[in-house]
């Protein structure tokens, strides 16, 4: 991610018909920021705005013809930031709003895939609206549903008037289930504040470690919500002493799960071919894979993301005297072998 | 000593052309900007996204991101000639009999020159138009392949299957051949009589520019630090031969190609906004161009085949003389 001072932020907006997506799009379209966004949509529908700066686009995904099934990228995106661009002086970050059913995979991986999207733009975040009422019945009828919270940096809990607070905090727990990564904001309207979606830095890592100290630390009730826990009881897993606690969730829809892996300094002669391997054999089963690697021999942390089997990697800061060299991992997806994954990376840790 | 009279304009050059003998420069932002004795400009769309010389006509066909499409002629004569509603149009495209083509989301509309329209729904969007030189027809590209309709005619259209996502599209000067450039790095390529693949691959970039070389004999392409030239004087085109590579720079990407009108030499401009001619034949080189401000988007060759109009990304367009 470098020369990030030329490079547009993308956030993509995900969430199901009627979470509240076109409520949120409006407010960034009419709140008083000082920032200028251009919006991509998908059909101009409900948006009340008259505005050169939104554009419709037809969903369009493209597989690559490169053997590699996971894959995809929206060509729509590519042609409108293309055109955006050329003219870049309009607008100060851009906005993709995505359908209800749609994945949003292939969004986030235009902005990693495509050469000239990449350098031009970057991704920011991915957001998902999510409807606290109808979530439970959301989850149980598609799988995109909880692909777009697996995959969001940002959760926007919404209409959470509409249900009790037993029923909110269920909801919750099942979003935490599924993502134990991401940070959740309870609103009612949409009605969240504008700097908590846009302009996270979330696949900056390094800035999205500066945002969330917490980040990937053992217990997953550190991400705080900035109000109020009215009774919100998060799990509390058994912590195994340290290592992995992969999210068993009582709900039965839930088909994506999270492996959390900790260590201590990795070889980096065995980490990096680790990491390789895992994200070319289980690419089309992981979503997202977030971490901070202690390496053995390195004075600074390294941070790594990836996206099914896209993964980045960079040097984040110096450690901190005292700081204990620690590695942490965690990976969001589909029939992940915790067992396995554990004691792969386990075998990666420097002698 | 070629001598280049520079044009500093604000913003990206969609098409660097000739209209009559007088260089256009069409921008981002649809201004149209002319070096007639002065600096002239018009303007046509609100938002340039694509541009077309239709030589026939001696004209420039325009989309933009105002749905409209535009026909400019030299003298900054500017016509509007359709309107898609609100949606961006992304293709355009001149063919034969004053006819026109353009495209917005998965809709392609052919425009005759009586003003009819006809209208040509895909199941996917499309990508990009070309007429072919003969007969009225042109061609679609689009995912997994090209579709090619006979807008004068009713019957069912061509469909060429190849997998993949097809953006950019155009015909050999003869008809023959069929060539599309792709998402991932490479050319796709049809013989049309019988429908055999050409696969034109091992581009380091994405191919955003070609150019047909004079009587189609090579076609030329972008995407490489070199100019990559196919040749299609064969008649089963460029299949198991090597294309030649022009004009190689360590340093630098070929974004943009034009043929010569009527020898084999081509001009190459590259991302630092260098122009070279180079010649076919020994592949001997002459700079037109020193690096500039942008990368060069668009070239075009005057009809008296003495200058080379340019425009690039960051608006630093110019005329080079190669006979000063």
């Amino acid at each position: 991610m470098s020369d990030a001072q030329t490079q547009i932020p993308v956030t993509v907006l995900t969430g199901y018909l009627g979470a509240g997506k076109t409520t949120l799009l409006n407010r960034i379209l009419s709140e008083n920021h000082g920032r200028r966004y251009a919006v991509i949509v998908n059909e101009f529908g409900e948006i009340g705005i008259d505005n050169d700066l939104i554009v419709e686009s037809d969903e369009e995904i493209y597989e690559m013809n490169n053997g590699c099934v996971c894959c995809t990228v929206r060509g729509d995106l590519i042609r409108v930031v293309e055109g955006l661009m050329r003219r870049p002086g309009r607008f100060d970050a851009i906005v993709v709003e995505t359908t209800g059913l749609a994945d949003p995979v292939p969004v986030a991986q235009t902005f990693f895939m495509d050469d000239d999207v990449r350098s031009k733009t970057r991704l920011d975040a991915v957001v998902a609206l999510v409807d606290a009422k109808h979530l439970p019945l959301r989850l149980k009828d598609s799988r995109e549903a909880e692909d777009q919270i697996a995959f969001a940096d940002v959760v926007v809990l919404n209409k959470t008037d509409l249900v009790t607070s037993e029923e909110l905090a269920k909801v919750e727990a099942t979003i935490r289930a599924i993502n134990p990564a991401a940070k959740i904001h309870r609103t009612t309207r949409a009605g969240v504040a504008l700097t908590e979606v846009l302009d996270r830095g979330a696949f900056d890592l390094s800035r999205a470690l500066e945002n969330d100290p917490h980040f990937l630390e053992a217990h997953d009730d550190h991400h705080d919500h900035d109000h109020d826990h009215d009774g919100h009881d998060h799990h509390h897993h058994d912590h195994d002493g340290h290592h992995h606690h992969a999210h068993a969730s009582d709900i039965h829809d839930v088909t994506v799960q999270s492996v959390s892996l900790r260590g201590g300094e990795m070889d980096p002669k065995k980490f990096f071919p680790w990491i390789e391997k895992i994200t070319q054999m289980e690419g089309p089963n992981i979503l997202r894979l977030k971490g901070i690697i202690a390496l053995k021999g390195d004075d600074e942390r390294y941070v790594i993301q990836g996206v099914h089997m896209i993964i980045e990697g960079d040097h984040q800061r110096a450690w901190k005297d005292g700081e204990k060299h620690e590695s942490r991992l965690v990976f969001i997806g589909r029939e992940l072998d915790a067992e396995r994954l554990k004691k792969s990376f386990d075998a990666c840790q420097a002698a | 000593m070629p001598t280049v009279a520079p044009l500093d304009l604000e913003g990206h050059c969609i098409a660097a052309v000739f209209l009559g003998d007088v260089p256009h420069f069409a921008m981002a932002d649809g201004a149209v900007h002319r070096l007639d004795h002065g600096h002239k400009t018009v303007q046509a769309n609100d938002g340039l996204l694509a541009a077309f010389h239709d030589a026939a006509n001696d004209r420039l066909i325009t989309g933009g991101e105002d749905g409209k499409a535009f026909s400019v002629k030299a003298g900054g004569e500017v016509t509007e000639l359709a309107s898609a509603a609100k949606k961006w149009i992304t293709s355009v495209a001149a063919g034969p009999q004053g006819a026109i083509a353009y495209a917005s989301g998965k809709t392609a509309f052919v425009r005759f020159a009586d003003g009819k329209t006809r209208e040509f729904v895909h199941p996917r969007s499309v990508e990009g138009l070309a007429f072919s030189p003969k007969g009225m027809r042109f061609g679609v590209a689009r995912y997994n392949g090209a579709t090619l309709h006979f807008p004068a005619a009713e019957g069912k259209p061509v469909e060429l299957e190849w997998a993949g996502a097809h953006t950019g599209i155009t015909f050999s000067p003869d008809g023959a051949f069929l060539v599309t450039t792709m998402q991932e790095n490479a050319l796709h390529g049809w013989k049309l009589a019988d429908g055999k693949h050409m696969r034109m691959t091992g581009y380091p970039g994405k191919v955003k520019s070609l150019s047909w070389s004079v009587k189609g004999k090579w076609l030329a392409s972008s995407g490489a630090p070199a100019a990559i030239v196919w040749p299609f004087s064969g008649k089963d085109g460029p299949m198991g031969k090597a294309p030649l590579e022009l004009g190689t720079r360590g340093n630098a990407m070929v974004t943009a190609v034009a043929c010569h009108p009527s020898q084999d030499v081509v001009a190459v401009g590259y991302d630092d906004g260098m122009v070279m001619a180079v010649r076919f034949a020994d592949a001997k080189e002459v700079l037109l161009r020193r690096p500039g401000k942008g990368a060069i988007t668009s070239m075009m060759w005057d009809k008296e085949e003495r200058r080379v109009a340019f425009g690039s990304a960051a608006g630093d367009c110019g005329v080079v003389d190669i006979t000063a």
